[in-house]
C-alpha cells in the first residue's frame, strides 16, 4: 500500500465523505496517488495508524495527545505535518446568563456547570482546565453536567455544546462552556439572543487537528502530500468548495506549541489513561 | 497609516460583520484596521470571526473589558474568492447570449458569478431556440393585463336563458377546463428548462400558466353556477392534448400548442364571446381570449427567429403537424356532446330554425380557424398551398 497515501479520518459529519472524496480527486489530478479511510471514533483512528492502516490521520487535539503519547511509549515518533489556520489559536469561553446572579467566576462554587462531550477538549477538557488554574476544580467546587453528544469525535460535533448553551437559557444549568466561535455563531443563529449572556472567562489560546505522521512514513508521499496541501489556495475554485466545508481558508505548518493547556487537561482528569490503557502502554 | 473603526456599542453578535467588511473592503490584503467598541464580548468574538474570515487579530485579543480596542489585518481570503468570478451576460436585453453556460445557473443575469459553483441542466440553453426579441415587452403587456376573477367576472349578472342552454355551456367550459390543463402544464414544463438566463422567457411561461391558471378557475366556477357537476370528458378529446403534452421540443410544442391550438383558441373564445347566453359568460371569455392572443404572439414572435436561424425548422414542424395527425388519425376529434353544444349556443333554441343557425355558426368558426392557422403558417413562411394542407391536418379538437 505504500505507493498510495492513505489519509486517515473520523466520520462525525456526512459532510467528511463529500470533502475528502473531493481533496482524493484534486490530489490525484495533481500526481499523488491519494486514498482514504474513515473511523467511527478518533480511538479507532490512532489505534489503526499505529497498526499501519494510514499513513497521515486528520486528528483531534485529543487524538494527536493519544498518539504523542502512545509514540513515546512505543519508542516512535509522532509529527504534525500541517493543520487549518482556524486550528491556531483558538479560546473557549465559560458563559452565563446575562440576568443571573453571577458576575464573575469567583461566583461558580456551588453552581451547575454545563460542558460538552466528555472528550471535547474545548468544551469540556480545556475550560475546565482554565478553571481549575483559577482554583475551581471541577466536582468539587462545583457540579459539572456533561451534555455527551457522540463520545468518540471528539466534540468535532456541535450538538453537545449547543446543548449545553440551550440548558443555559433554561435555567438548567448556571454556566456553559463552549468555543468562543460557537458562542458568536449561537448568537447569530438564535440559540443564544445576544444580550442573554455574559462571558465570564475565556481560556488561553490553544490549537486544534493537526495532521499526524507517525515515523515510517513513506517520506516521498508524505512530503507531496504536504507540499500540495499547502499550496492549495483559496482562489482556486475547484478546491474553495471543500475549503470552505472543511472551515479553513489556508492551510498551515503543523505545530504542536498550541496543545499545551489541553495536555495539562489530561495530566490532571486523567483523560488518556483509559486510552493508553486499552492500547497496552497505560 | 491604520485605518480606524468605531464599532460603539454595536457587538458582532448584532451585525458587527457588516462594518466590519465593509471597512476591511477598502484596505489591501496586509493592511490594519484598527477596531475599537464597548460591546461586552467583543472580545470575544472579534477573534473568533477574524480567524474564521481568514484575517489575522494582531494586537488586543487579550482585552476582555471595554473599551477594546484591537488591529485587524486584512487576509487574502475575501478578495480571494471573486477572483475568477464573470458576469453572466449584461442586465439589458443587449446582455443576452447566445449560449448560457451550465455553471451560471440561476444567477441574475448581469450578475458576477463566483467560480467553482454548480452547474444545473437546463436544457434550453440557446438564444436561437428560445428568444423573442419583443419578450420582455410581451411580459410586461401580460403583467399589466392581469385581472381578478372576484372584481374583474360579473358573477351576479342575470341569467335568463334555458336550461338546455346551461348545460351545452357546462359542456363546452368542461371540455375548454381540459383544454386550458393542458396549456398551463407545457409553458409550466418548459419554464423548468429554459436557462434562466433567458428571464424575459422564463418570466413569459410562468404568467402564461398563471394565465391558464386563472381560465382554470373561472370557467369552472361559472360551471357551478347552476349546476353540481361538470360535462364529460372524452377519451379521443384526451388523447388529442396528450400528444401536447408528450412533445418534448420546445420549438414543436409551442407551434402546436400556441401557433396551432391556442390560435384556433382565440376564435373559439370569440364565438363563445358573441353567443354568450349571459354577461358573465361573456365577460369571462373576452378577458381570456385577450390572454390567450398573447400566448400567440410569443410563440409566433420566437418561431419567427428560430425560423430565420434555423433552416431546418420548417420542415420540422410540418413533420410535427403530420406525426400529429397520424397519432390522432383514429381518434373522435372534436366530440359530439361539444359540437353540439356549440351549435345550440349559437342558436340559442331547439328549433330546426335555430340549430340551422346555430350549425352555421360553427360552420363559420371552424372556417375562422382554418383561415387563422393559414395566416400564421404563412407568416411563419410556409407557400399558400403548403399552409392549407397544414392547417386542414391540424387536430378536430381545435387545441
Amino acid at each position: 500500500m505504500d505507493d498510495t497515501l492513505i489519509l486517515g479520518a473520523v466520520a462525525y459529519d456526512p459532510k467528511v465523505v463529500t470533502i475528502w472524496d473531493g481533496f482524493l480527486q484534486w490530489f490525484r489530478a495533481r500526481g499523488l496517488p491519494f486514498d482514504y479511510v474513515l473511523y467511527h471514533n478518533y480511538e479507532r483512528q490512532v489505534a489503526q495508524h499505529f497498526a499501519g492502516a494510514c499513513h497521515v490521520a486528520w486528528n483531534s487535539p485529543l487524538a494527536w495527545l493519544q498518539a504523542q503519547r502512545l509514540a513515546r511509549a512505543r519508542g516512535r515518533s509522532a509529527r504534525a505535518i500541517a493543520m487549518r489556520d482556524t486550528d491556531q489559536d483558538l479560546t473557549s469561553v465559560v458563559v452565563v446568563r446575562a440576568d443571573g446572579p453571577i458576575r464573575t467566576v469567583a461566583n461558580l462554587p456551588g453552581k451547575l456547570v454545563g460542558v460538552g462531550a466528555a472528550d471535547s477538549p474545548q468544551a469540556t477538557m480545556i475550560p475546565l482546565q482554565h478553571l481549575a488554574e483559577q482554583g475551581l476544580v471541577a466536582d468539587r467546587d462545583f457540579a459539572v453536567q456533561r451534555f455527551d453528544v457522540l463520545v468518540g469525535k471528539h466534540g468535532d460535533h456541535v450538538g453537545g455544546e449547543r446543548d449545553a448553551a440551550k440548558a443555559l437559557l433554561a435555567g438548567k444549568v448556571d454556566a456553559a462552556c463552549m468555543i468562543d466561535g460557537n458562542h458568536l455563531a449561537f448568537a447569530q443563529d438564535g440559540t443564544l439572543p445576544p444580550g442573554t449572556t455574559r462571558v465570564i472567562a475565556q481560556t488561553a489560546a490553544y490549537d486544534h487537528c493537526n495532521f499526524t505522521v507517525l515515523d515510517g512514513a513513506p517520506p516521498q508521499l508524505v512530503e507531496r502530500f504536504t507540499e500540495l496541501l499547502l499550496g492549495m489556495r483559496y482562489d482556486d475554485a475547484a478546491v474553495r468548495p471543500l475549503l470552505d466545508l472543511e472551515g479553513l481558508k489556508q492551510w498551515r505548518p503543523g505545530r504542536t506549541s498550541g496543545y499545551a493547556l489541553l495536555d495539562r487537561a489530561c495530566e490532571r482528569f486523567g483523560f488518556l489513561q483509559p486510552f493508553l490503557r486499552q492500547m497496552g502502554v497505560g | 497609516m491604520t485605518a480606524m473603526l468605531d464599532l460603539g456599542d454595536l457587538g458582532l453578535d448584532q451585525g458587527a460583520a457588516v462594518l466590519l467588511r465593509i471597512a476591511l473592503a477598502g484596505l489591501s490584503p496586509g493592511d490594519a484596521l484598527r477596531v475599537s467598541g464597548r460591546a461586552p464580548d467583543l472580545a470575544v468574538h472579534l477573534r473568533a470571526w477574524a480567524r474564521a474570515e481568514g484575517h489575522e487579530v494582531v494586537a488586543g485579543a487579550a482585552a476582555t473589558r471595554a473599551p477594546f480596542v484591537a488591529e485587524l489585518k486584512r487576509g487574502t481570503a475575501a478578495a480571494a474568492r471573486w477572483q475568477g468570478a464573470e458576469r453572466a451576460g449584461s442586465a439589458g436585453m443587449d446582455g443576452v447570449v447566445a449560449h448560457a453556460p451550465a455553471h451560471w445557473g440561476l444567477a441574475a443575469r448581469g450578475a458576477a458569478v463566483e467560480a467553482g459553483g454548480p452547474r444545473f441542466h437546463f436544457p434550453l440553453a440557446e438564444r436561437d431556440v428560445v428568444w423573442a426579441d419583443d419578450a420582455g415587452e410581451l411580459y410586461r403587456a401580460a403583467a399589466a393585463a392581469q385581472w381578478d376573477p372576484a372584481t374583474a367576472i360579473p358573477w351576479h349578472a342575470e341569467r335568463s336563458h334555458p336550461p338546455f342552454v346551461e348545460d351545452a355551456l357546462v359542456q363546452v367550459l368542461t371540455y375548454l377546463i381540459e383544454n386550458e390543463t393542458v396549456a398551463l402544464l407545457v409553458p409550466a414544463r418548459f419554464c423548468a428548462q429554459v436557462h434562466p438566463h433567458f428571464r424575459e422567457v422564463m418570466q413569459l411561461l410562468a404568467i402564461q400558466a398563471a394565465d391558464e391558471a386563472r381560465h382554470i378557475e373561472v370557467f369552472t366556477r361559472r360551471a357551478l353556477l347552476a349546476r353540481s357537476e361538470l360535462g364529460l370528458s372524452t377519451a379521443g378529446g384526451q388523447a388529442s392534448l396528450q400528444t401536447l403534452l408528450d412533445e418534448p421540443d420546445f420549438a414543436l410544442a409551442s407551434f402546436l400548442l400556441g401557433v396551432l391550438g391556442e390560435g384556433s383558441f382565440v376564435h373559439l373564445l370569440g364565438f363563445l364571446h358573441r353567443h354568450a347566453p349571459d354577461a358573465c359568460t361573456a365577460e369571462i371569455m373576452r378577458l381570456a381570449a385577450q390572454d390567450e392572443a398573447r400566448h400567440v404572439q410569443f410563440g409566433m414572435s420566437h418561431l419567427l427567429r428560430h425560423a430565420a436561424r434555423e433552416p431546418t425548422l420548417l420542415a420540422r414542424l410540418r413533420v410535427a403537424i403530420e406525426r400529429r395527425h397520424d397519432a390522432l388519425r383514429h381518434t373522435a376529434g372534436l366530440n359530439a356532446e361539444v359540437a353540439d353544444a356549440l351549435v345550440v349556443l349559437a342558436a340559442g333554441e331547439l328549433s330546426p330554425v335555430g340549430i340551422a343557425r346555430g350549425a352555421a355558426a360553427v360552420a363559420e368558426l371552424q372556417a375562422q380557424m382554418d383561415a387563422g392557422r393559414r395566416t400564421r403558417l404563412r407568416k411563419l413562411g410556409f407557400a399558400a398551398p403548403d399552409a392549407e394542407a397544414l392547417s386542414g391536418l391540424h387536430t378536430r379538437n381545435f387545441m
